[in-house]
């Protein structure tokens, strides 16, 4: 057994300072402290590997316990040129961040905090289901138009005409001041 | 019954062409199939019936490894059932062919909708297997959302159909675990085998969990069956099209709970909690659905609650676990399939013709139709019990069998209060049979005769042969009868000798008590609906306790909030959100188990190496670069930082005994450093820290807390080591097996090739992700001869004002950058003579050729010495980026005229081929052999064939180094060359070269 404690103090300082970067909100940081992360691993690994030893070259008379041992380093090996692909692919999203919309921010996702704010209000659930007493409805017998009453229910963030509201679960009909669904408008 | 399963499935895949060929009249066509499943069934009789087994089994092994198979086992049961699902559902198919228009969209789905549903109940009847009968069930909860949403553009079928199918699928879910808890416990899923060891399971150690499992069952009934308190989806299921609500809500899907009752009845009445439940649930929506009917004014809603009220009657009379209540429940399951599918008919036909099913707007429909009028009255009689008729007959054996349960003394004061709910429930049922007619034929006073149009004689068929069946089956129940006896033979015979058998059907038992209950039911129910009008306004005192379809509304939007509550408080759209959680998480849990384990520190611990004391030396370099890079505030001082501790880990390797390791570090290292500066040379220079002090205190614990735990999760971790690393048999194995003396090397490119293979194809994808990132559009590939561009055109600085200090500058360094030498480089002379730098240029030449040279060194002497594809291709990388400075992008495709997109294929091409080859001459995939050669120069060679797995390597790192320089580098050039014509304030920035720091610096001053 040997644990290097030079190393795994190093891997923590690598570490730590790793995920108080990656914790910013400038992409470039982020970056850097994805970089300090994987070293902070490949430290890790090769902590692993026990005491320094021999470069892993073999000699018929060296025994195998002197070689530092060459798994953990083959394992490094993959994981430092993956190292590179990955930070090269971040600095790809960097620059086009940075050309598209001049910010290096993580920005918030405004999608999700509008999704927060909204009530459980789905026209779909929410509206009242009219009376059907037949699946052939007679010309004369179409259902009275919902009365224009003012009232309103929340759809969302806003409040909407319940006329209108109505109206959007019927496709192929229009009620005055309500947008055609995608399979609205059929007349 | 699998062909018949198959051949059902197959009409209705292909049911959608046929459509477009022969239009409505295709149901005919569709009707056949089950048609000719009844016809099939009527063969197989000989063999279910008389014969010895009394029952047909075929079984497919499906998935062997989980014991499940495709087992169907046709008994007694599964045939009664399957007669009036395959017959019935063939009429109804008839039926549809009149019923809808030419006109009407989707019809072909809709066909194959039916059919597919027949054939899953067909298939849910006769499943030997649990799971196969739950994938059967669930087939036809999906179908009958399907169905019932038919109208999809109106809004009650849509909310309708959901409703159906979250309460069908809730009840399918628990009963699912039910199934899987019975199964388990009995060791075999198949349902004949279940029920054998049924009473052996009730009474073993397992009971209390099969009781549980049993109610979860029952739950799945009492959802797919409509019972109390989820009878409010079958009304609301009205909405389907009336032959949709004649066949699955009459006939067949409303019957899958029942059936299940009547599958388990025989080996798990006894369970503790089957009675309480199938008989309290029955009878109270027996008695609820009758009540309903009789306030609603829609004739398909009586019915609809008349069914409610008939299934929790079906419900109480399967599930007694009797035999006589056995017989008397299929015989009533029969003719209630026959009676309510005509009046469901009968309805459509009403509503096709009329535009209406209101029965305050309905009167006089008899009078324009007296044979539409005769179909359903013998289906309402049959329905109310009326002597002759299929319906008599089978509440005469019910009412038989309750009357000798209530004289068992086992049943207690309870047998007396159900014979009594049946007999109420029945009064209810004659009331809402007399109510339905009167409501849909009779001539209302002071309502206007409805106009009603003709009906065609092949419209009317189907009810009417389904009336005509109701006849024959109540003056001629015995073949009934006979289909029967064998399915309540298998419940044991109660104690007592009166009533202890099963009996029999028949029209004339004698003068029994029961016959006295059913005429003191009809009496009571004709003088209900004579007296109508009190009956009525006692309703509409009556406020409604609880409201089924409420209380799912009510959840449906409790479950809503919650949702949205949930996901509010969870998904927060901040990224830096996200990651705390997850990050404090993954240092919390560790850390507790640390320390509730509490374990003593394990032994060999040491701060410095004896055999590497530098160590400690470097680590202090290494630390303090992490915490410059983590203080910096300009951009490319924090990369330098970061670089730092990069370079210092790389001798870090080296000190451990690791030379490959250093090498490729530094080689990475410093392509990284370079990429960083191509990509990040538009962006500020400054980097400012925008989360904000409020968190800065919350991030330095966090991260300081990760670091910690790792360290001791670390120590513990190789504390905890006890058996020899596997890697001390690495040595011996790549030197024998391999062929190499570089362990580190062969095992990358032989013992753990597949490890690598993967790994240059993650190279692959990230060099193909940041070109698509850079060029965006197209990956490229269009390379442009030097010898096409004009002289010094590339990177020429304008739009700089002749008298500023940047444009003085900018005239010294052209004054000195003569553009008339002659370059060192092969496209040297198209870069404007500002950015040229002859030391560079000079440099470059020199060297270039060298590096590619060591580079094919490194990877050719890495099989024996520190190199390898890695480190060899990164070298390879590292001459093209000087070339790259020196020379520009031009040079760059000079040095380069190959894509990086072919390099990266061909090196993944050529690794893939050294696994493939050997497998091809009979070897192992990555076998590798070793090769000694003469040549005439080196003399013996020895060539070891994983070589030309490195190669691939070589040469897919070659193409990633290419795609970096040629998305970051060449592209962002012409990027900001393209940029002054629009936006010429930023070209400012747009520098690589010599002036970069004073002009750039300059620029970004005027801003």
């Amino acid at each position: 057994m040997s644990i290097n404690l030079t190393l795994l103090i190093v891997m923590g300082v690598l570490y730590a300072c790793g995920i108080y970067l990656i914790l910013e909100r400038s992409l470039t940081r982020v970056l850097l402290g994805l970089m300090l992360l994987a070293n902070a691993t490949n430290i890790l690994i090769l902590a692993a590997g026990g005491y320094a030893g021999l470069a892993p070259l073999f000699n018929k008379a060296t025994d195998s316990h002197e070689y530092n041992d060459p798994l953990p380093q083959a394992l490094i090996l993959t994981s430092i040129v993956i190292s590179f692909a990955v930070t090269a692919f971040m600095l790809g999203i960097i620059y086009r961040t940075w050309s598209l919309a001049r910010q290096d921010d993580i920005q918030d996702d405004v999608e999700d905090r509008r999704v927060a704010r909204t009530p459980s209000f789905d026209a779909e659930d929410d509206a009242a289901v009219p009376v059907e007493t037949s699946e052939f409805p007679l010309p004369h017998a179409e259902p009275a138009a919902p009365d224009d009453t003012g009232a309103t229910v929340p759809a969302g963030a806003t409040h909407m005409p319940a006329a209108a509201a109505a109206a959007e679960e019927k496709p192929g009909r229009r009620a005055p001041g309500t947008t055609a669904g995608p399979t609205g408008g059929e007349e | 019954m699998i062909t018949v399963l198959a051949v059902t499935f197959v009409m209705a895949a292909v049911a959608p062409l046929i459509f477009q060929r022969m239009q409505r009249n295709s149901f005919y066509l569709l009707a056949a199939i089950p048609a000719g499943a009844t016809v099939w069934l009527a063969l197989q009789f000989g063999s279910v019936y008389p014969g010895s087994p009394g029952f047909v089994e075929e079984i497919l092994p499906w998935i062997p490894d989980l014991k499940l198979e495709l087992a169907f086992r046709m008994d007694a049961l599964a045939w009664v059932m399957s007669l009036l699902i395959m017959g019935v559902g063939s009429l109804v198919l008839v039926y549809c062919a009149r019923y809808f228009k030419n006109s009407d969209d989707h019809l072909g789905g809709f066909g194959a909708q039916l059919l597919a549903f027949a054939g899953s109940m067909f298939g849910l009847v006769t499943a030997d297997d649990l799971l196969v009968m739950f994938i059967f069930w669930e087939l036809t909860t999906v179908l009958s959302y399907l169905l019932i949403g038919y109208a999809r553009t109106r809004l009650s079928a849509r909310r309708s159909a959901l409703q159906a199918l979250i309460v069908t699928t809730a009840g399918g879910l628990a009963m699912l675990v039910g199934l899987i808890i019975v199964g388990n416990a009995a060791g075999t899923y198949r349902i004949s085998a279940v029920l054998q060891k049924a009473a052996e399971l009730g009474a073993g150690p397992a009971q209390g969990t099969i009781a549980v499992a049993v109610v979860l069952i029952i739950a799945g009934a009492v959802t797919k069956s409509a019972l109390v308190p989820f009878h409010f989806w079958l009304p609301g299921a009205m909405a389907a099209p009336t032959p949709v609500s004649a066949y699955l809500h009459a006939a067949a899907m409303v019957k899958a709970g029942i059936y299940i009752v009547a599958r388990l009845a025989p080996g798990f009445s006894d369970s503790p909690y089957w009675l309480p439940l199938v008989l309290g649930l029955g009878l109270a929506t027996m008695l609820v659905g009758g009540y309903r009917a009789l306030r609603q004014t829609d004739i398909k809603l009586i019915l609809a609650y008349g069914t409610v009220s008939q299934l929790g009657f079906l419900t109480m009379v399967v599930g007694l676990g009797r035999p006589d209540a056995a017989l008397a429940g299929l015989a009533l399951l029969l003719a209630h399939g026959l009676f309510k599918a005509a009046l469901f008919l009968v309805v459509g036909i009403i509503d096709h013709q009329a535009g209406t099913r209101d029965i305050r707007r309905l009167s006089g429909v008899y009078r324009s139709s007296r044979a539409l009028g005769m179909v359903a009255a013998v289906a309402a009689a049959s329905m109310a019990g009326v002597p002759l008729l299929a319906g008599f007959v089978a509440k005469e054996s019910v009412l038989e069998a309750f009357f000798h349960y209530s004289q068992d003394p086992a049943a207690g004061p309870w047998g007396l209060v159900l014979l009594l709910g049946i007999v109420l429930g029945s009064t209810l049922t004659v009331a809402y049979s007399a109510r339905f007619m009167w409501g849909a034929f009779a001539v209302k006073p002071g309502v206007e005769p409805t106009p009603f149009k003709a009906i065609r004689p092949s419209f009317l068929f189907v009810p009417a042969v389904l009336s005509v069946l109701s006849i024959v089956y109540g003056l001629w129940p015995s073949p009934v009868d006979a289909w029967i006896q064998p399915y309540a033979a298998l419940f044991a015979p109660a104690a007592g000798g009166e009533g202890s058998g099963p009996g029999h059907l028949a029209l004339w038992h004698g003068l029994t008590p029961a016959l006295g209950l059913s005429v003191l039911a009809i009496a009571a129910g004709a003088g209900m609906h004579y007296g109508r009008e009190v009956v009525e306004r006692l309703q509409s005192r009556v406020p409604d306790w609880v409201d089924g379809d409420r209380a799912y509304q009510h959840t449906i939007g409790a479950l809503d909030d919650t949702a949205v509550w949930v996901t509010g408080r969870t998904q927060r759209g901040s990224l830096y959100f996200y990651l705390a959680v997850i990050l404090t998480v993954a240092f919390a849990v560790p850390l507790a188990a640390l320390i509730i384990a509490n374990k003593p520190i394990p032994g060999g611990i040491y701060l410095i190496d004896p055999n590497s004391p530098l160590q400690l030396v470097v680590a202090v370099g290494i630390v303090v670069g992490a915490l410059a890079a983590v203080r910096a505030n300009k951009r490319f001082l924090a990369v330098l930082m970061v670089s730092v501790t990069g370079y210092g880990i790389a001798l870090m390797f080296a000190l451990q005994g690791a030379p490959d390791l250093a090498l490729t570090q530094m080689l990475v290292e410093t392509i990284v450093l370079v990429a960083f500066v191509l990509a990040m040379r538009s962006l500020p220079a400054g980097l400012r820290d925008r989360t904000g002090g409020k968190y800065r205190v919350v991030r330095i614990i966090i991260g300081a807390a990760f670091g910690v735990t790792m360290i001791f999760v670390a120590i513990y971790a190789m504390g905890a080591r006890v058996a020899p690393p596997i890697s001390l048999e690495f040595p011996k194995l790549a030197y024998e097996g391999g062929g190499g003396l570089n362990i580190v090397n062969v095992t990358l490119v032989d013992i753990r090739a597949w490890d690598t293979f993967g790994e240059i194809s993650v190279l692959a994808v990230a060099a193909t992700g940041v070109a698509s990132l850079i060029f965006v559009r197209s990956r490229g590939e269009r390379l442009r001869a030097a010898a096409m561009v004009p002289e010094g055109s590339v990177g020429r600085r304008t739009g700089v004002e002749r008298n500023s200090r940047d444009g003085a500058t900018l005239a010294m360094v052209r004054r000195f950058a003569d553009i008339s030498r002659d370059a060192w480089l092969v496209a040297g002379r198209t870069l404007a003579p500002e950015r040229r730098s002859i030391i560079f240029e000079v440099v470059t030449r020199l060297i270039f050729h060298s590096l590619i040279i060591f580079s094919v060194y490194l990877l050719l002497a890495g099989h024996n010495l520190p190199g390898g594809g890695f480190a060899g291709g990164l070298t390879a990388g590292l001459a093209l980026t000087v070339r790259y400075m020196a020379g520009g992008r031009f040079e760059l495709s000079e040095a380069a005229p190959v894509s990086p997109g072919s390099l990266l294929g061909a090196g993944l091409a050529t690794a893939a081929a050294s696994g493939l080859v050997p497998l091809l001459l009979g070897g192992q995939v990555f076998q590798s052999a070793i090769v000694q050669i003469w040549l005439p120069v080196f003399g013996d060679v020895k060539f070891v064939t994983s070589t030309i797995f490195d190669i691939g390597v070589y040469i897919v790192v070659v193409g990633l180094a290419l795609d970096v320089l040629r998305s970051l580098g060449a592209e962002i050039d012409e990027h900001f060359e393209g940029a002054p014509k629009t936006e010429p304030e930023r070209h400012a920035e747009t520098y690589v070269g010599p002036v970069e720091s004073v002009a750039g610096a300059a620029a970004r001053g005027q801003e």
